[in-house]
């Protein structure tokens, strides 16, 4: 059987729609991690030993447990005490959290590396620890950090696809249904992989924008 | 609490870093409007000083008073954190490396603690932006960010930003020390200007003519202490300490 990609048109449909799935899943849980990181650095750095420590169970989990395990986690187990999540939503949940603990690690070292003197001057003015942080220290931590999460982001983007192990019919488990139809698997993995770096492409585009719109006021 | 004070009172003003003793006993006032220099070689303790009056450093022994009420009095620690960010609103302060924050533009820098302190509107806030950057010369780049100014501009935004509080006391601490030369002068007309609206200020400087110009009385300190004050012509032309005048002979002979 040799190659004959002019089977794909007919199911295009089906691949886009996954296409679709795997963009919307990929940047919802990219802005929940961006946020969750943010959270999470300041918790782990500022926050009273109580609150800290449920903190760093979910850090635990998140870094230290193969994604897979924890999307089976919260999708299947949390049912288990009454907590039944649509699986899109689970991968989002999973997949943010997941990468929000690697950006919170990333935000917390670049949260430190903020000149000491801008907590001093705001402070100086009047402002309260809390409110120098959230209008001056992490506006520029997130500013220092943005290549390196624009680099787990794309990686979030790769890893989307273990959403279809909960069934989401994202990209590949939409790639994988075709080819379970049309018995056409070069085809249709070279199609996925196409449109994986079509989103790529889009992602690096977006991260360039802001990056050159933050240049000037770092 | 009864007891007069002036403007700024420091009363046994004690600080020690660990084992170090960085201020010995130094009491110090200041009568509204009056303009202080503080001078002496590095390490001394001006820096220290200065930040203890706004509590940035805070104080190991003794009092610091502003307008009737004790700065670092003795509250527990949510009311002290409430208090204490009351009255630094009542302080401008003015550092050598400016903190300008990078992220917003001088409009920004000048209106975000006002805005967010005092709740004044966007309006408000930009009339008050212009207001103050037009005093220190810089309404042409309000919308300009850190980056994109010369030192002597950045820190003319940062007096502006200070200014925009309204404080009953501005504290300098060297704040021309890390400009170029020839940037040096349109910071100090900003500040002279201020002495003129009688601003009370507080100025920790390398430059004596500076200080002889601007300031109704000059300290030195050595080694935390204040060895000697008085009238800048006093102070600079014939002081009575041995260390004063080695300190103005290798200062001079450092400026050649
Ligand atoms: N946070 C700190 N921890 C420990 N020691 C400190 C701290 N801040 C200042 N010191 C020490 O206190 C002493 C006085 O410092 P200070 O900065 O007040 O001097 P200064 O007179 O302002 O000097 P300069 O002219 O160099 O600015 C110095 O010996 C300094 O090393
Ligand atoms: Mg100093």
């Amino acid at each position: 059987m040799g190659l004959d990609f002019s089977i794909i048109p007919k199911y295009l449909d089906v691949v886009l729609l996954g296409a679709a799935w795997t963009m919307g899943i990929t940047v919802a849980s990219a802005i929940l991690s961006f946020f969750g990181g943010i959270v999470f650095a300041v918790v782990a750095l500022y926050a009273p030993w109580i609150i800290r420590q449920p903190f760093r169970l979910i850090e635990w989990v998140f870094m230290g447990t193969p994604l897979l395990l924890q999307l089976f986690l919260i999708y299947f187990g949390l049912v288990q005490i009454g907590i039944d999540l649509p699986a899109f939503i689970a991968g989002i949940i999973g997949l943010g959290l997941h990468f929000a603990v690697y950006n919170s690690e990333l935000i917390q070292t670049a949260i430190l590396a903020v000149d000491k003197g801008q907590m001093e001057a705001a402070r100086t003015l009047g402002l309260s620890r809390g409110e120098a942080l959230r209008k001056v220290v992490i506006p520029q931590a997130v500013r220092a950090v943005i290549p390196p999460i624009g680099n787990n982001m794309i990686a979030l983007l790769k890893d989307s696809a273990l959403v279809s192990v909960i069934g989401v019919s994202e990209l590949t488990l939409s790639a994988q249904r075709v080819i379970g139809k049309t018995y056409r698997p070069f085809e249709f993995y070279i199609l996925a992989a196409a449109f994986y770096y079509v989103i790529n492409l889009c992602m690096e585009w977006v991260q360039r924008k802001i990056e050159r719109r933050i240049a000037i006021s770092r | 609490m009864t007891e007069q004070t002036d403007f700024v009172e420091i009363r046994h003003a004690q600080k020690s870093f660990g084992a170090l003793e960085v201020l010995k006993d130094i009491s110090l006032s200041v009568t509204r409007g009056q303009i202080v220099g503080i001078i002496g070689s590095s390490g001394s303790g001006k820096s220290t000083l200065l930040r203890a009056i706004n509590d940035l450093d805070p104080l190991t022994g003794g009092e610091i008073w502003l307008d009737g009420v004790q700065v670092n009095k003795s509250l527990p620690h949510r009311q002290y954190e409430k208090h204490i960010n009351e009255m630094r609103q009542q302080v401008g302060m003015v550092f050598q490396h400016f903190n300008l924050f990078p992220h917003m533009t001088a409009r920004e820098n000048v209106t975000m603690a006002p805005k967010m302190l005092k709740g004044l509107s966007q309006a408000a806030a930009d009339k008050l932006a212009e207001e103050q950057l037009d005093k220190v010369g810089m309404l042409e780049r309000i919308d300009y960010y850190p980056s994109q100014l010369s030192g002597g501009q950045k820190q003319r935004v940062a007096i502006a930003r200070a200014l925009a509080m309204k404080p009953k006391l501005m504290l300098f601490d060297e704040a021309t020390s890390a400009l170029d030369p020839e940037l040096v002068e349109e910071v100090n007309l900003v500040m002279k200007r201020l002495a003129e609206e009688h601003m009370t200020m507080i100025i920790v400087t390398h430059e004596m003519d500076f200080a002889a110009s601007v300031c109704d009385r000059v300290l030195f300190m050595d080694k935390g202490v204040v060895v000697e004050e008085g009238p800048p012509a006093t102070m600079f032309k014939h002081p009575t300490k041995e260390r004063t005048r080695e300190f103005l002979r290798k200062h001079i002979e450092g400026a050649k």
